[in-house]
């Protein structure tokens, strides 16, 4: 059997970036992101790598920006609050197609909110990062072990794709512990970077990395083309599944909330509702195949989060609301109760099929 | 035949935007020669601002990034972090540096970072059509202060020499102007010192060149440098404001 580590999430995602090849951290203190940067001050120093705590998280994402042109593998961790700051960045690494990794351990908001797990960056992360047209890929692990795996695979698909790759975690999946296995690590696929900014050394002509497009034509040109790019990672759209095949209630949940609807998804079945389980892994691409694959079989939804109801959106959305969704949240810090998913999912069965 | 001038090979054949008369052209050129001189533009990677200076990136010859503005330092210790062997600079006007960006030039600065700055003070927003600058002087008049600057409303303009002599991570800080010859030779001296301090790994320089606005100065070229002289030079007073490299 593979060897395994006890780590905190935080802790799981520091050192799968240092596994991935990242030597570039640059951040700021936040909580419930904490033991990611520490992780990180204390490791980075002794790997001959750079741990910048920087004057902001504006800065902290600049500096990812200066960091991925120059070519290496760079990453910054936050929560919440520094996300809004981020934003300018991110919009400029689409701008400029620089790959990145940005870790957002959610908290409660918005404003300063609270510093308990919450999922309402998830418009955030999928709709409104910044301005502009574009994406991050946005990877939502529910165990530790995701969170190590998914870290390795945001800097893949990063550099990939020339995105950037955002691991969505919550103040609970930043501070449990728990066993990882950390094979994955064994295997790191990295990309040349012909595009890089690391001086000329007289052998090429200059590059620029650069987001400015005066030319409206030429703009929309190169959208379109990032666009395309985006479709292709549309592949990589994934879920997990659980008890599916027969279900009538689907309920649908990420991260720390796949885990209690899980339970939920249990219990209903011990009351004799066929309930099932679908768990995004990745929020954008949105599964939206694998929710209408659902839809043809299953007569409701039931979508569990902590927000006032985000992804409910993308669940309506994909299944062109052809089913009942019914909304099982908490916000502001809460978590749900299996109790709570339990009787969202016997309402969602008193629904007549239609 | 003995060629005097020609275009440093640090500059592109390119025709810049600039207004006629603007001094932004004559800084480009003087870095260009520094770099020429040094023989670094292999190494060199430089970042241009959000202003006027937006497009330093088809201008030098070197590798170029674009950064947002206000944060070309921060992508310039991104950039001198990932390979230090790099020689990294900036180009930025002084809303970009001492408005929107002043955080990061101050941490930059404290932290010294090994790069140099080249900062580009025209006492005016140029690009956006001639706005009030942090740098802009009591009394003067641009389209958001039409009555001219008055400080009790707006505020004192920010004097970043002297500002960042205060920071113990800086290592050079000197201000120069390009409104004569003279003043123009000495603006390329000091701009060679800061990048051969970086060159020696001396840590955090900056350049402040007094540079001109014709266009939303109001004024022509010739009278834009006069305007310079007898505004700014006295509430600006050029000089060398921190140098630890010397003594190193
Ligand atoms: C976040 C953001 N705010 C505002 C602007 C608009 N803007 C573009 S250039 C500029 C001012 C530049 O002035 P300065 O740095 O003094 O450079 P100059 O043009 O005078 O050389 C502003 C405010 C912008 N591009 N981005
Ligand atoms: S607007 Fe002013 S700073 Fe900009 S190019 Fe014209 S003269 Fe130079
Ligand atoms: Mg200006």
């Amino acid at each position: 059997m593979a060897e395994k580590v006890l780590m905190k999430g935080n802790e799981a995602v520091a050192e799968a970036a240092i596994m991935a090849g990242c030597r570039h951290f640059f951040g700021y203190p936040i909580t419930p992101q904490t033991e990611l940067a520490a992780y990180m001050a204390k490791r980075m120093p002794k790997l001959g790598g750079t741990y910048l705590q920087a004057e902001s998280e504006i800065a902290a994402i600049n500096m990812v920006y200066g960091a991925s042109a120059a070519g290496v593998r760079a990453m910054t961790s936050s929560s919440s609050p520094g996300l809004s700051l981020k934003s300018e960045g991110l919009s400029y690494l689409a701008g400029s197609d620089l790959p990145a990794v940005v870790v957002n351990i959610q908290r409660g908001g918005p404003g300063l909110g609270g510093i308990r797990p919450s999922q309402a960056d998830y418009f955030h992360a999928t709709r409104s990062t910044g301005h502009g047209d574009f994406h991050l890929i946005v990877l939502a692990p529910n165990t530790v072990q995701e969170m190590f795996d998914l870290t390795i695979e945001a800097f893949e698909l990063a550099d990939k794709y020339r995105v950037t790759a955002m691991v969505l975690g919550d103040g609970m999946l930043g501070q449990v512990m728990e066993p990882v296995d950390i094979s994955r690590a064994g295997n790191i696929t990295t990309f040349a970077k012909d595009w890089a900014l690391t001086g000329t050394q007289g052998k090429r002509s200059k590059n620029i990395v650069n987001s400015l497009y005066l030319e409206a034509e030429e703009l929309e040109m190169l959208n379109l083309k990032r666009y395309e790019k985006y479709a292709e990672v549309g592949k990589y759209a994934r879920t997990d599944s659980y008890l599916t095949e027969d279900a009538e209630v689907i309920v649908v949940a990420y991260g720390i909330c796949a885990r209690i609807a899980k339970n939920a998804v249990n219990g209903a079945r011990k009351k004799g509702v066929k309930a099932g389980l679908i768990r995004p892994i990745t929020l954008w691409p949105f599964p939206k195949k694998q929710m209408k694959a659902a839809a043809a079989t299953a007569k409701a939804f039931v979508v569990v989060e902590m927000s006032m109801g985000q992804m409910v959106e993308d669940v309506e959305l994909s299944i062109r609301c052809s089913r009942p969704v019914i909304l099982c949240s908490r916000t502001g810090g809460m978590v749900p109760t299996d109790e709570a998913v339990i009787s969202a999912i016997m309402e969602a069965d008193r629904t007549e099929r239609s | 035949m003995t060629i005097v001038y020609q275009r440093p090979q640090a500059l592109t054949d390119t025709v810049t935007h600039y207004c006629p008369g603007c001094t932004h052209g004559i800084i480009h050129r003087l870095v260009a020669e520094v770099i020429d001189e040094l023989e670094i533009m292999d190494q060199c990677i430089g970042v241009a601002p959000v202003g006027c200076a937006v497009f330093a990136y088809n201008y030098f010859e070197c590798d170029m990034a674009q950064a947002a503005h206000g944060r070309a330092p921060a992508v310039a210790t991104g950039i001198k972090r990932a390979n230090p062997a790099n020689i990294v600079f900036t180009y930025q006007g002084d809303g970009d540096l001492a408005a929107i960006g002043t955080a990061e030039t101050v941490h930059a600065a404290a932290r010294s970072e090994n790069i140099t700055i080249i900062f580009v003070n025209n006492a005016i927003y140029g690009m956006t059509g001639g706005q009030m600058a942090p740098t802009t002087m009591p009394g003067q008049i641009t389209q958001t202060s039409p009555y001219g600057r008055d400080p009790k409303l707006a505020g004192y303009p920010v004097k970043v020499c002297e500002m960042l002599a205060e920071v113990d991570g800086t290592t050079y800080a000197e201000r120069v102007s390009v409104d004569s010859v003279k003043r123009v030779r000495n603006a390329k001296r000091a701009i060679r010192k800061a990048f051969e301090y970086q060159i020696a790994g001396k840590g955090f320089s900056i350049i402040e060149v007094l540079s001109t606005c014709s266009t939303n100065w109001g004024l022509e070229p010739v009278e834009a440098l006069e305007w310079l002289r007898k505004n700014m030079i006295p509430y600006y007073p050029l000089g060398v404001y921190k140098d630890k490299g010397a003594s190193e």
